[in-house]
């Protein structure tokens, strides 16, 4: 076993405490014939600190496109040349998206906006959706709407909603490649506020952005330090249209190495396959990161692009006698 | 018979070009541009369908 495995499984394995950044970028430099190894080590540790369960999430987009900002990746923002226009979604639509995720067994509902920060049209649409939905159906209410001021976050914990996303994306050295049009620091300071309020703090990224390794170390590092109750992984899906449109998606080993290494710097969070898996890792590749250190996924559609069927991989959770967690475990 | 005039990805002329790639690319995308007047529609993803709205020619869905 590389000496480097050696030392995860006595740091991560017996103490449940993450390796540091060095040792991260140690992990992502095992040669391929080191996978299987690293793979089955993420997927103890996650076992022995998360347990079995995976959490199933569904996410909806309340307000799509039109965005004032620029992360390159996106095809929501107003200022690249992508086909996707901007819409909103509206209240019975809404909950109804939330009735049929909630009827796949999933626990969360992610309420998702295209903006740099909620206005007061936004945060009425959501003080109205949240209600709508905790009266009708049984399912925890996340919310990710872009950068909140301190009242912002006050109102949407009296609202209930009991989780925030708010993505780094990647890590800060290379930030300002992806977004020019706010900064790192601006997006920690809106999870420091989440973490403040006692509602839990969803905090992940993309891969595939043209990050370096080292890069790649450095983020998971960075999001350790944050503590994250939840981290969304993505891999890039190239977007007609935005700068980023034309990027090789990241080799499946490559992602598999970074869902384990991820896991390895948080052995305690809840690490969720988010968008790009589908074309970066296939089925069999699903599998493999749920037997990596995955222990939650989103299933059915993404925001602005489709994903398996939910049944696809309920059957796979099934299958690898994984329990959907319960909403009784998420309260 | 229903006549594709439009690729509903990429919104050029559907009997031009090759299109093998949207093809491909739409089985994990919905639609973006009508394919009867190639305008951009209005589409709104949720987690088990979509719909797509052509100002001209109506709704869409999965």
């Amino acid at each position: 076993m590389p000496e480097i495995l050696d030392r995860a499984r006595a740091r991560v394995l017996a103490d449940g405490v993450g390796l540091d950044e060095a040792s991260l970028l140690e992990v992502l430099r095992l040669p391929d014939d080191d996978l299987p190894e690293l793979l089955q080590l993420a997927h103890e540790v996650r076992m022995t600190w998360c347990g079995p369960d995976v959490e199933v999430e569904g996410i909806v987009s309340l307000k799509t496109g039109g965005c004032p900002e620029d992360c390159h990746f996106c095809s929501q923002s107003g200022l690249f040349t992508s086909p996707v226009r901007a819409v909103w979604l509206d209240i019975p639509a809404l909950v109804e998206a939330a009735r049929q995720t909630a009827a796949t067994g999933a626990t969360e509902f992610c309420i998702v906006a295209a903006v740099r920060g909620p206005d007061q049209r936004l945060m009425d649409q959501m003080r109205e959706g949240v209600k709508a939905i905790r009266e009708a159906v049984d399912i925890q209410v996340a919310a990710s709407l872009g950068m909140l001021t301190r009242q912002q976050v006050d109102d949407l914990v009296e609202m209930g909603v009991h989780r925030y996303n708010h993505n780094l994306e990647t890590c800060r050295s290379y930030f300002p490649n992806v977004v020019t049009t706010h900064t790192w620091a601006e997006r920690f300071s809106t999870l420091e506020m989440v973490r403040d309020s006692g509602m839990e703090v969803c905090c992940g990224g993309i891969l595939g952005l043209g990050e370096t390794v080292e890069q790649r170390a450095e983020f998971a590092a960075q999001l350790a330090s944050l503590r994250p109750d939840e981290v969304p992984l993505n891999f890039l899906n190239p977007r007609p249209g935005t700068p980023l449109g034309d990027r090789p998606v990241v080799a499946g080993k490559d992602a598999l190495r970074a869902i384990a290494t991820f896991r390895l710097a948080m052995p305690r969070t809840i690490l969720r396959y988010a968008g790009g898996r589908e074309i970066t890792l296939g089925d069999l590749g699903t599998r493999d990161g749920l037997l990596g250190g995955i222990n939650a996924v989103i299933v059915g559609n993404y925001l602005t692009t489709l994903g398996r069927p939910a049944t696809a991989d309920l059957d796979l959770l099934a299958e690898l006698k994984m329990p959907v967690k319960a909403l009784s475990a998420t309260l | 018979m229903t006549v594709i005039v439009y690729c509903d990805r990429c919104g050029e002329p559907a009997a031009e070009g090759d299109h093998t790639a949207c093809v491909a690319a739409r089985t994990l995308e919905p639609p973006r541009y009508c394919p009867d007047c190639r305008r951009r529609m209005k589409v709104q993803v949720v987690p088990t369908g979509w719909t797509a709205t052509c100002v001209q020619h109506g709704v869409r869905r999965s």
